[in-house]
């Protein structure tokens, strides 16, 4: 027993000389708690576990290393050391930053003894089987007089990393230093890059073909819905309402509820059936007017087009729900015909719309929204079949050649999936997984 | 007749209640007071619709549209207009020199106004351009990034026999069953019509999941508003 406390009094010690080390250094590391008491009182009875940490006690990384983290705008600088197998899981790394080699040295940063391995950031350094055996940090920003500052791009700052454990802080004697800078590329979004151009070249050259011949796409049940639904409006003698969804022109699926709009404005106009289109934006108003009024001009009825039946329900979400709720209820429509990106207003829209009887369809690619419209509306055009309607009404190279390059594009991630996973499964094989890391 | 009644009467009691529960002084007489009773008149108005359309609704649903529209341009023209544009060049602060470099987006803006004329409409193009090839730009890599890649790296995992291997398959599965229903280049006949059957039953239940959340949701804004009414206003609670 005498022997053991012997030998952990000395080991005791050895942090407090090293604490002092560091207070001159202007270096703030928390002494471990109780250490002078320890010294000054007899020695008291220590765990055997206690002395196992006591007596394994960590030396501050050597191998260590600082470089301006890659792959970013600038402003930071990482660290890295290897990992020590020896080390309590109770130890920290302290990671301490100043603006000359002489300090004075700040602590920016507390790396646990087992977390923070470079292997869990394939981001910055990739797949390596021996990443795991090393620990990084990423320094940004620290705590100076005037609060916390911001590392400066082209400053060169120092670095040195103690060690602190049960028994106490050990400062790290190499001083590393490394100037931050922004970077042009971020090489780990390669694989976005790829991407881009893989489904971008897709949609080029279906756009291409479309313009040299006929594409097809397959049925969609909701469109020749509206047929029926402006029929049936005709049949009754009573008007057809258009409802926009929330978001403005910049919006894909507003654009695609406004080629929809033509459709249906052309058809309206061939049968005599009144058409009111309710926005919420002044811009998709325009829009919507410039539309009504071509179709109206297409099916030689520019007389029958009105500007005042395209107009503005409301410009606030719930407003505009209980305008158009209002309209719903005293115009009774034979037909609602709800299109675009709608928020929480479209259950209240389409309920309200249930109760009057009128047969409702409905497009969004609101997937949050989708439920609503499926469970109150005859006809649900689901996410991208909104796109799609769009696209087959308007017959538009374009918009044709775009569904088709993102059928390729689809097909592709089709692909991927299946050979991926069987890749995976029965070779191991991650190198597709990684590829498709974000 | 007689909704016309119901509505005299409704509007009596209503009002009955609130100088009966002024006068025992449950609400105060004064602004707050004022406000606790126009916001359950509101509240109540709207709710009238459940019975049927009416004039009080009528009435809620005006106000609501002509305040939502006054408050909208508050909020356009405040914050943003006046506090970032024009308070930014006529009153920059002490030691600060105004920031001319906002006349950029402010000439951005503008040009997108010449569309209301058919003699300068071609410049609001400009604004656009710019305006779409930002956001272009901006929006490609975060979609690619958190719509592809993000979707398809977890769904990229090798199966094992295992509850997790079988949750695995499920999600592996209805991703294929989902992207062949979304595929518009076949018709849904055969083995594609098959699969995409697949797809529209997972479509289906994460509809429903999410149907029932949100109702959760929407149950707990109107327990939200009947304590208001029990509790704020008539204080029974």
């Amino acid at each position: 027993m005498r022997a053991k406390n012997w030998l952990s009094a000395l080991v005791l010690a050895w942090p407090l000389a090293s604490a002092a080390e560091n207070a001159e250094q202007g270096i703030d590391i928390p002494a471990a708690p109780g250490i002078g008491t320890l010294l000054a009182d007899p020695l008291p009875p220590i765990e055997e576990q206690e002395l196992g940490e006591l007596l394994a006690h960590p030396e501050p990384p050597i191998k260590v290393q600082a470089f301006d983290t890659p792959n970013d705008d600038g402003g930071s600088i990482t660290l890295t050391w290897p990992r020590n197998p020896q080390i309590s899981e109770n130890a920290m790394y302290q990671v301490a930053i100043a603006d000359s080699p002489s300090g004075p040295f700040r602590v920016v940063a507390e790396v646990a003894a087992t977390g923070n391995l470079m292997s869990e950031a394939p981001a910055l350094f990739g797949r390596r089987a021996d990443l795991e055996n090393h620990h990084y940090v990423n320094v940004e920003e620290f705590a100076a007089a005037g609060g916390k500052t911001p590392l400066e791009d082209g400053k060169t700052y120092y670095f040195h990393i103690d060690v602190r454990s049960a028994g106490g802080a050990i400062r790290g004697k190499v001083i590393v230093n490394a100037e931050s800078k922004g970077n042009f590329f971020n090489n780990s979004k390669i694989n976005n890059l790829v991407l881009c151009l893989v489904f971008s070249g897709l949609i080029m050259g279906y756009i291409g073909i479309a313009r040299r011949r006929e594409l097809k796409i397959r049925r969609i049940a909701g469109l020749e819905a509206l047929d029926e639904a402006l029929g049936r409006a005709t049949e009754m003698g009573k008007p057809v309402l258009f409802i926009h969804g929330l978001r403005g022109m910049d919006a894909i699926s507003t654009i695609a509820a406004v080629n929809i709009l033509g459709r249906v404005a052309r058809r309206t106009a061939e049968y005599d059936t009144a058409l009111r289109v309710v926005a919420p934006d002044p811009v998709v108003l325009s829009v919507s007017q410039e539309t009504m009024k071509a179709s109206y001009v297409e099916a030689g009825r520019p007389d029958a087009f009105n500007p005042d039946h395209v107009f503005i329900a409301g410009t606030d979400q719930f407003s505009y729900a209980a305008a158009v709720e209002g309209i719903m209820i005293r115009d009774r429509p034979a037909a609602h015909i709800m299109m675009g990106y709608f928020y929480a207003e479209s259950l209240l829209l389409a309920e309200t719309g249930s109760t009057t009887g009128a047969i409702q369809i409905a497009g969004t690619d609101a997937f949050t929204q989708l439920p609503f419209f499926v469970t109150t509306c005859d006809y649900t055009l689901l996410g991208e079949e909104l796109y799609a309607a769009s696209a087959y009404l308007s017959g538009e190279p374009r918009m044709l050649g775009s569904l088709k390059g993102q059928d390729g594009g689809k097909a592709i991630l089709l692909a991927v999936l299946v050979l991926g996973t069987l890749l995976e499964t029965f070779l191991g094989w991650s190198q597709l997984t990684h590829f498709f890391t974000p | 007749m007689r909704d016309t009644y119901i509505f005299l009467g409704v509007l009596l009691l209503f009002a009955a209640v609130n100088i009966g529960l002024v006068a025992n002084g449950t609400l105060a007489a004064d602004w707050t007071g004022l406000g606790i009773i126009v916001a359950a008149g509101m509240t109540l108005a709207l709710y009238s619709f459940l019975y049927k359309d009416n004039p009080l609704f009528k009435f809620a649903e005006h106000v609501f549209v002509g305040v939502a529209a006054a408050y909208v341009f508050g909020q356009t023209w405040y914050p943003t207009l006046y506090g970032e544009l024009i308070a930014e060049w006529t009153d920059p602060g002490e030691g600060e020199t105004p920031n001319w470099w906002l006349l950029a987006p402010t000439v951005l803006g503008l040009l997108m106004l010449t569309r209301f004329s058919l003699r300068f409409g071609w410049l609001s193009r400009y604004a656009f351009a710019f305006f779409v090839g930002l956001a272009a730009g901006w929006t490609i890599p975060r979609y690619i990034s958190s719509f592809i890649l993000a979707q398809i790296e977890p769904t990229l995992q090798p199966l094992t026999w295992s509850l997790e291997g079988l949750n695995l398959l499920v999600v592996l599965v209805g991703v294929i069953g989902v992207l062949v229903y979304f595929f518009f280049s076949v018709e849904h006949t055969g083995t594609a019509g098959h699969i995409s059957k697949v797809g529209i039953w997972f479509l289906m239940i994460s509809f429903g999941a999410s149907f029932g959340y949100t109702i959760m949701a929407r149950i707990s804004l109107l327990i939200g508003r009947v304590t208001f009414l029990l509790d704020d206003w008539l204080h029974l609670m």
